[in-house]
């Protein structure tokens, strides 16, 4: 790993002032460390966050529940407030990685990454969710804008994802044997006049699969999808899984996730 | 440079290390502690598995500078008077280890699990271990040990 100056900072506007061209915002670093080890990334400037105190936490309210962005997995996976209000994205938490992983990882660290196959993002196209950053709202469906790229501007800091508390929803995801990323990954969420059904590790960038939507806005129930036609055109192909696969996984998935909504 | 201070397995240390040293490397090359592993380095195998403030993290992905002020232990931090931890104990009495490499982090990461869960099932275990990877594939005895040292916290 090339050096870099680590800064440890305790507030939002310290963190801000010392980003430039060359910094990075560490979280969990459970992807920027390992990018930088790899020589994928190097830094001037490495601002550590995690000790800026309102970063961290978790509200719910009647329509909401809002989580800091250095929240880590485990906490969203072992929280009662996020369990009682939104029992699918506990259990989205609770499935990324290992343990080790979600003792570190952090929620704003995933989404800011926007990996094509990391479980978060599916969750704030779902959940309609809004992303609070240290000037400006964005919503879910403008922030994720194409492969490891979102609409984040340079040095913007992520202090909250709030997501709006469906009917009902569930996450369902075909991982990968060895990382727990998802090959196919499917969260559907009944709102009270939309329906979600967000798709992560199937095409470059998470993404709302409309033709399932729609079915299911008529009639919330898995044979409602018999036949919807899922076409493979855009969908990745790997040694994993190839493009048609994976075009099956995501109608497969959807299905069962409306089964256990 | 960064002047890291952290209390390692009961002892207060503080070392000026450069910026990017990685907890794993502070341990093993500064502190001369080697019985923490590095297999893949890039958080994927488990073998440099310790524990931070009570919680197993993997320290090949965590900054030494980013864990100042924080509690360490590592598996040469296990040993009371002289006798093994019950989870070193069942892992020898089980053979739950051939080559030993991931030996370490499996031993840090199944400690965490029973502070969690006082008595796991298999299946428990087995997903609580997803981010230890045994190169001799023993994992079957590394389940008899964790079982066993359940049975004995």
């Amino acid at each position: 790993m090339k050096t870099f100056n680590y800064h440890s900072t305790k507030d939002v506007k310290e963190a801000t002032k010392l980003a430039s061209s060359s910094s990075a915002f560490l979280a969990g670093g459970m992807t920027t460390l390992p990018s930088m080890k790899l020589g994928l990334a190097s830094y001037k400037d490495i601002i550590d966050i995690k000790r800026i105190k309102k970063l961290s936490g978790i509200k719910a309210s009647g329509k909401s529940v809002t989580i800091g962005s250095t929240t880590k997995h485990v906490e969203v996976a072992n929280s009662k407030e996020v369990k009682k209000a939104i029992p699918s994205l506990a259990a989205l938490a609770e499935g990324i990685g290992d343990p080790q992983v979600r003792n570190r990882g952090t929620i704003g660290g995933s989404i800011a990454n926007n990996d094509p196959s990391a479980d978060y993002p599916s969750a704030c196209i779902a959940l309609n969710a809004t992303i609070h950053t240290n000037n400006r709202k964005i919503s879910a469906d403008k922030f994720f804008t194409g492969m490891f790229e979102t609409s984040l501007k340079k040095g913007e800091l992520i202090e909250a994802i709030e997501f709006q508390i469906p009917e009902k929803s569930c996450y369902q995801k075909y991982p990968n044997p060895a990382s727990r990323y998802a090959i196919v990954g499917v969260y559907v969420a009944k709102h009270k006049s939309d329906v979600n059904v967000a798709v992560t590790g199937a095409k470059s960038c998470v993404y709302n699969e409309k033709s399932i939507a729609s079915a299911l806005l008529k009639n919330f129930s898995s044979s409602s999808l018999d036949n919807v036609k899922i076409s493979s055109s855009g969908m990745n192909s790997d040694i994993h899984a190839s493009a048609d696969y994976r075009a099956n996984m995501v109608k497969i998935f959807a299905k069962k996730a409306v089964d256990a909504c | 440079m960064k002047k890291v201070s952290l209390e390692v397995n009961g002892k207060k240390v503080s070392k000026e290390v450069p910026d990017h040293t990685v907890l794993s490397v502070f341990l093993r090359e500064v502190l001369n502690l080697t019985g923490t592993h590095v297999g893949c380095d890039t958080s994927q195998c488990g073998a440099c598995v310790v524990h931070v403030d009570g919680k197993s993290i993997k320290s090949c992905t965590a900054l030494a500078a980013d864990i100042e002020g924080s509690k360490v232990t590592t598996i040469e931090g296990l040993v009371s008077n002289g006798k093994m931890h019950p989870m070193q104990e069942a892992f020898k009495k089980q053979h739950g280890l051939q080559c030993g490499f991931c030996t370490p982090g499996m031993v840090m990461s199944a400690i965490d699990l029973l502070n969690h869960k006082k008595n796991p099932s298999d299946k428990e275990i087995r997903d609580w271990l997803e981010g230890n990877i045994c190169r001799c594939t023993g994992y079957q005895n590394i389940v008899a040990a964790v079982k066993e040292a359940a049975s004995k916290m």
